[in-house]
């Protein structure tokens, strides 16, 4: 099984370890605060349903996807933000 | 003391003095309960992000305020006893949040200032067009 393994070929070079390294963005800028009054910083945190994206694809850490959550749904108790939608952005 | 922030969404449906009327009588029972206001702003009609009562709009209310937990609760209960008030929402302001507040609050008057400033020549050039 190895030596199959090791006989499979690729016409164009497998692209690894070309994307860049994903950083926390409040870390980077150094913003404390995350307000739930600005939707439209809020909506690079979602998708286009309008759901919270998780950290692996925006790249922030734990701490601040705690309170851009808290934010997000503050937004969306306040109506600034919809609970569901479709093609938001 | 905490310092506090509610925000209010009241029904589209009232006139200018109404609208006053509701915002002066929250502000007047935080400061009968002894609060200190710190901030206040109207946003104005603005359309909401999904209907609330059937409704597509809303009034949005922003206060900010230095008072004791229990007020909380009985501000709430105000607010649910309004009927003309559809949402609001009550949270304490953490010490980044008050230092983001001040910031906000700052560059808010320092637009206001300038707005201010600038009317002064418009007028002149409004002026013709009522003629």
């Amino acid at each position: 099984m190895a030596q199959n393994n090791s006989e499979i070929r690729y016409l164009t070079p497998l692209s690894v370890d070309t994307q860049k390294k994903k950083y926390c963005r409040f870390k980077r800028s150094g913003i404390k605060y995350i307000d739930y009054k600005d939707p439209e910083f809020l909506k690079k945190f979602l998708n286009e349903q309008g759901k919270i994206l998780p950290r692996r694809i925006t790249g922030t850490s734990l701490k601040f996807q705690r309170r851009v959550a808290q934010a997000v749904k503050r937004a969306r108790h306040l109506a600034l933000l919809p609970y569901v939608t479709d093609l938001m952005k | 003391m905490n310092n506090y922030e509610t925000v209010f969404i009241l029904t589209p449906v009232l006139s200018d003095v109404q609208m006053k009327e509701a915002v002066e009588k929250f502000r007047d029972f935080l400061t009968a309960n002894g609060c200190e206001m710190v901030n206040e702003e109207t946003w104005g009609l603005r359309k909401l992000a999904y209907p609330i009562d059937k409704k597509s709009t809303g009034f949005y209310c922003l206060f900010e305020f230095k008072g004791e937990p229990t007020i909380v609760k009985k501000l709430e209960t105000t607010f649910r006893r309004d009927e003309r008030v559809i949402r609001f929402l009550t949270f304490r302001l953490d010490k980044y949040a008050v230092a983001y507040a001040e910031k906000r609050r700052n560059v808010r008057a320092q637009k206001a200032a300038e707005a201010a400033q600038a009317p002064a020549a418009q007028p002149e050039s409004e002026t013709p067009k009522q003629d």
